[in-house]
C-alpha cells in the first residue's frame, strides 16, 4: 500500500468526488472558459465589464474577486475536502486574514513551535491592535485545555511544527475547545492535504503557505485558508477584499499548475524523507533526528553550532534557502533563517537550537541525495575553522528601537 | 515644474518613465528587467546572501518597480503591495496602535471608508472625517491627538480639491503624519511630497499600470525611518506585490507621462461640451475656469487631470445615460486606457453609508468619467447621444 493511500484512509470522511487524490490533483472543476481550454485562462484583467448601471456581473474587481484565483480556490477547497477556501498573496497573508476574526479585547492562544514570521506577527502586530496573544504546549492536551480562558477566541497550531516537527492531536485538540466556541486554526503547509486534513480532524480552519507544497516549484508566494463554514468564509473574504490581500491571477495560474502534481510529488518526496532520516538517524555526527514518518522536511541536531553550518554549507544538491516543500531539495539553519524573526525576548522560549538543521527533501534520486549528505557530513568534519553562531546580521530589531539601515529582501527582518 | 495648466509634464519625466530605477541586465544585457518569478535565492553561506534570501520580503522585479515610481516622486524610497488598500492597511498598521485617531477627509474612496469604519475601528483605531476645505473645521479636526492625517486630492468622485500644504502646516504642528492618496493625478501631475506631505499613496491599478491589466498599491517617501516601518510591515503581513504584477506595472508606468498628458487635454475639451450642454445641471473638472477651486487647481496641479464629474436631472435620467453610452465603458475602474463612466452611488461607494454619502456631494444622479486615450471627438459623440437619449 503507498504513503498515500494510507494517508487516505486516515479517517477521510466521503467527499462528493468518488476519485482517490492524486486524480483528483489532475481533474480540476471545470472552468467557464467558452473555448473549453484545458488550461484555464490567466484573467489578466483589474475590471470586468459590467450589464448595466444598476446590474452587477459576477465579477466586477479583481481585488475583490478573480476568476483564476476562483478556480486555484475551488482546488485547494477539493483537495482539503472542504467547502470554501480563499487565497492569498502570502501564507502571512492567509494568517493575518485568520486573526482578523479575532476581536480586540480577545486572546489568541498559540502552539508554542511556530514558523517565525507567525510568531512575529502575533507578538509584534497583533496585541497592538488589542489582541492577546499566549503561548502553549499544542503537543500536550491537558495544557493547552488548561490555558484556555472566557477570552480565548482562536487556537492557532502547526502540524507538524517548524521546525521541530511535533504532532499535535488536532482531533483532540478539536474536542476540547469546541465546547468553549473557540476556533482552531492548523497550519497544514509541511504535510499538505495529500497527508493530513485537518477539516476532517475537527479544525475550524486550515491555513496553507500555498508557497510551500501546495505549488512546489519554489516560483510563487501564496497562501490559503479552507474552512466548511460559510460565515467563517465569509468573514475572510471581506478581509481579503477590505485588505487587498487576494492572490493574483497568474501567481493563481501557477499555482493550479503546480497542483497537478501534488499527489505525485508529495509520495516522491515523503518516499525519499523517510530514507534519508533513518540514514540520519544512523549517523554518528547526528544528536537527535526530528521526523514524524512521513511528510518531506526532517531536521536534525548534531550537538555543534558550527559543525551544523559546516554540514549546511558543504551539501550541494541541497540549496542553502529558506522556503521547504519545493521540488528541489534545500538545507537551512532555522536559527539564522526561517527563525530569524523571532522576537529576542522569546528566542528563549519559541526559538529553535543554533545547531538545528532542517531539510526539505525534494524530488532528486534519494540515493543522490544520501551521498551528496553523506560526503557534506565528512567535509564538514575535516575542516576545523571555529566560528562563533552570533546574531545574525540580518535579524534588526523592529522599528521602535534606533533606526537601522533600510531593509532590502531578506526574511527575518 | 513646468508652468501649471499648458498642458505640458516635466519633460525629464517622460525619459525617467523609461530608465529610472532600472539597468539592463548585466548578464545577458537584456533591457527589460527580468520577471524573478522565484520565491527563494541561494545563500553563498548561510546568512550570506546578495540581498534576497525570500520573495515576501523582496523581490528584484518588484524592487525594479519601487525605484521607478519613487523616482518619478522626486523621492528615494517606496514599498509597492498587491492593491491599493492594500497600502492603505499597510500605512495604517504601520502607523496606528489600539487607541490611535485618524483623521481623514470627507471624501475619499469608499474602500478606505470601509477599512477605517469596518475593519480598524473594531480594534480601538478612532477615525474622523472631515471637510480639509473648510478652516474652521480643518483647524477643530487637531483638538483631538491626531497620529495619521489621510485625504485624497482630487476627490473621488466629487473632484474636490484639498489644499495639500494647508493640511500638511496643521498635520505637522499636531505631530501627525501626512498621507496623500495621488492616484488619480499621479507622479506625473501633481507632487505631495514637494507640498510637504510625509508619504504619497498610489493604487497602480490605475493610471500608473494604466491598460487595466493588474491592480496594485504603492506608498513613496522620502523618509528613511518611515519606510522601514512600512516595510517591516508589509514583510509581517505579507500583503505584496506580485513579479509579474510589477513587471506589468514597470511597463505601464514608461508611457504614465505621455497618457496623463493627453488623459487631460482629452478631459478638457469633454468638459467643455458637458458645460455647455443644456441637460448637464452641473460639471465639476478643475481645468475649468468655472471650477469653484480652479485657482487652488493651477497652485497645486500640472493640468486638470481625467477626471470630472457631472449631473443629470434625477436618478433616471443618470440611469439612462450610464445605459446609454457605447464607447464608453460601464466600470468601476478608472485611470485605464479606455473612458469609463461610473455610478458612484451604486457602486464605488455603495459600501458609505447614506447619509455619509450624501453630505460629501455624492449625489443619486452624479457621474463620474475617467476620460481615456480615445478621440475625443468620438468620447463627445458618445455623451451626446447618451445624453439625449
Amino acid at each position: 500500500m503507498s504513503l498515500l493511500q494510507r494517508a487516505e484512509q486516515l479517517g477521510l470522511p466521503p467527499r462528493s468526488e468518488d476519485l482517490k487524490l492524486a486524480t483528483r490533483c489532475v481533474h480540476t472543476a471545470p472552468g467557464r472558459d467558452p473555448y473549453g481550454a484545458v488550461s484555464p485562462p490567466i484573467y489578466q484583467t483589474a475590471t470586468f465589464r459590467q450589464p448595466s448601471a444598476v446590474d452587477f456581473g459576477e465579477y466586477d474587481y479583481s481585488r475583490t474577486a478573480n476568476p483564476t484565483r476562483a478556480l486555484a480556490e475551488e482546488q485547494i477547497a477539493a483537495l482539503e475536502g472542504g467547502r470554501h477556501a480563499c487565497a492569498f498573496t502570502s501564507g502571512m497573508a492567509a494568517l493575518t486574514a485568520v486573526v482578523r476574526l479575532v476581536q480586540a479585547g480577545e486572546e489568541i492562544l498559540a502552539g508554542d513551535d511556530l514558523y517565525g514570521g507567525t510568531i512575529r506577527l502575533l507578538s509584534q502586530v497583533a496585541p497592538r491592535l488589542g489582541i492577546a496573544v499566549r503561548w502553549v504546549d499544542a503537543s500536550d492536551p491537558a495544557a493547552v485545555e488548561a490555558a484556555i480562558t472566557p477570552a480565548t477566541r482562536l487556537l492557532l497550531v502547526e502540524t507538524p511544527t517548524n521546525p521541530l516537527l511535533r504532532i499535535a492531536d488536532v482531533e483532540r485538540l478539536a474536542g476540547i475547545v469546541r465546547p468553549r466556541e473557540v476556533l482552531l486554526a492548523v497550519d497544514n503547509s509541511l504535510l499538505s492535504p495529500c497527508l493530513q486534513r485537518p477539516l476532517a480532524l475537527g479544525a475550524d480552519l486550515v491555513i496553507h503557505s500555498a508557497t510551500k507544497f501546495l505549488c512546489g516549484h519554489g516560483d510563487i508566494t501564496a497562501g490559503a485558508v479552507v474552512t466548511d463554514d460559510p460565515g467563517l468564509h465569509a468573514r475572510l473574504a471581506f478581509h481579503l477584499n477590505a485588505e487587498g490581500t487576494g492572490l493574483a491571477p497568474f501567481e493563481s495560474w501557477l499555482l493550479l499548475r503546480g497542483m497537478k502534481t501534488l499527489a505525485l510529488r508529495v509520495e516522491r518526496q515523503s518516499a525519499s524523507a523517510k530514507k534519508i532520516a533513518a540514514f540520519l538517524a544512523g549517523h554518528p555526527q547526528v544528536r537527535e533526528v526530528f521526523y514524524p514518518g512521513l511528510g518531506a522536511v526532517i531536521s536534525f541536531t548534531t550537538g555543534d553550532a558550527d559543525l551544523s553550518r559546516r554540514i549546511a554549507e558543504a551539501a550541494r544538491l541541497f540549496t542553502i534557502a529558506v522556503s521547504f516543500g519545493s521540488v528541489g531539495s534545500s538545507v537551512s539553519l532555522p536559527c539564522r533563517m526561517s527563525h530569524a524573526s523571532v522576537p529576542p525576548e522569546l528566542m528563549d522560549r519559541l526559538g529553535p537550537p543554533e545547531d538545528l538543521v532542517r531539510l526539505s527533501i525534494g524530488i532528486e534520486d534519494v540515493d543522490d541525495l544520501k551521498a551528496d549528505l553523506a560526503r557534506a557530513f565528512e567535509e564538514a568534519e575535516i575542516t576545523d575553522r571555529p566560528r562563533p553562531c552570533g546574531a545574525s546580521p540580518h535579524n534588526p530589531r523592529p522599528p521602535s528601537l534606533p533606526a537601522s539601515p533600510p531593509p532590502s529582501g531578506r526574511e527575518g527582518e | 515644474m513646468t508652468n501649471p495648466f499648458d498642458l505640458e509634464t516635466d519633460p525629464s519625466l517622460a525619459t525617467r518613465a523609461l530608465h529610472a530605477g532600472t539597468a539592463p541586465d548585466p548578464v545577458t544585457g537584456a533591457i527589460l528587467t527580468p520577471i524573478y518569478q522565484s520565491t527563494t535565492y541561494v545563500q553563498e553561506a548561510v546568512g550570506k546572501d546578495k540581498g534576497y534570501t525570500y520573495s515576501r520580503s523582496g523581490n528584484p522585479t518588484v524592487t525594479a518597480l519601487e525605484r521607478r515610481l519613487a523616482d518619478l516622486e522626486g523621492a528615494q524610497y517606496c514599498t509597492c503591495y498587491g492593491t491599493g488598500l492594500g497600502a492603505t492597511t499597510a500605512v495604517a498598521l504601520a502607523l496606528l496602535n489600539s487607541g490611535d485617531r485618524a483623521v481623514l477627509g470627507d471624501v475619499v474612496y469608499g474602500g478606505t471608508v470601509r477599512l477605517f469604519q469596518q475593519v480598524l475601528s473594531r480594534f480601538g483605531v478612532e477615525s474622523d472625517f472631515v471637510d480639509m476645505t473648510d478652516p474652521a473645521r480643518l483647524e477643530e479636526a487637531f483638538k483631538k491627538p491626531t497620529k495619521l492625517v489621510f485625504l485624497e486630492t482630487p476627490a473621488n468622485p466629487t473632484v474636490k480639491l484639498t489644499d495639500i500644504a494647508l493640511v500638511v502646516r496643521h498635520a505637522h504642528a499636531a505631530g501627525a503624519v501626512v498621507v496623500v492618496d495621488n492616484t488619480l493625478q499621479t507622479p506625473a501631475l501633481q507632487f505631495p511630497l514637494n507640498l510637504g506631505a510625509d508619504i504619497s499613496l498610489h493604487s497602480t491599478t490605475k493610471f500608473i499600470e494604466g491598460h487595466n491589466a493588474t491592480v496594485g498599491g504603492a506608498l513613496i517617501t522620502r523618509n528613511a525611518e518611515l519606510h522601514e516601518k512600512l516595510a517591516y510591515v508589509r514583510n509581517a503581513i505579507g500583503a505584496i506585490q506580485s513579479p509579474f504584477n510589477a513587471w506589468l506595472t514597470l511597463q505601464g508606468v514608461k508611457t504614465l507621462p505621455l497618457r496623463m498628458e493627453r488623459h487631460s487635454a482629452n478631459a478638457l475639451k469633454v468638459a467643455r461640451f458637458l458645460e455647455g450642454h443644456p441637460r448637464v445641471t452641473r460639471i465639476l473638472y478643475p481645468g475649468l475656469e468655472s471650477f469653484p477651486q480652479h485657482d487652488l487647481a493651477r497652485r497645486q496641479q500640472v493640468s486638470g487631470g481625467a477626471l470630472l464629474a457631472f449631473e443629470v436631472e434625477g436618478v433616471e435620467a443618470g440611469i439612462r445615460v450610464m445605459n446609454s453610452v457605447r464607447l464608453c465603458s460601464l466600470a468601476e475602474n478608472l485611470g485605464a486606457a479606455e473612458t469609463i463612466v461610473t455610478h458612484p452611488a451604486s457602486m464605488t461607494h455603495a459600501a458609505v453609508p447614506l447619509e455619509q454619502r450624501m453630505a460629501t456631494g455624492i449625489t443619486d444622479g452624479l457621474i463620474r468619467v475617467s476620460v481615456g486615450l480615445e478621440n475625443p471627438d468620438d468620447i463627445i459623440e458618445d455623451l451626446r447621444r447618451a445624453l439625449e437619449a
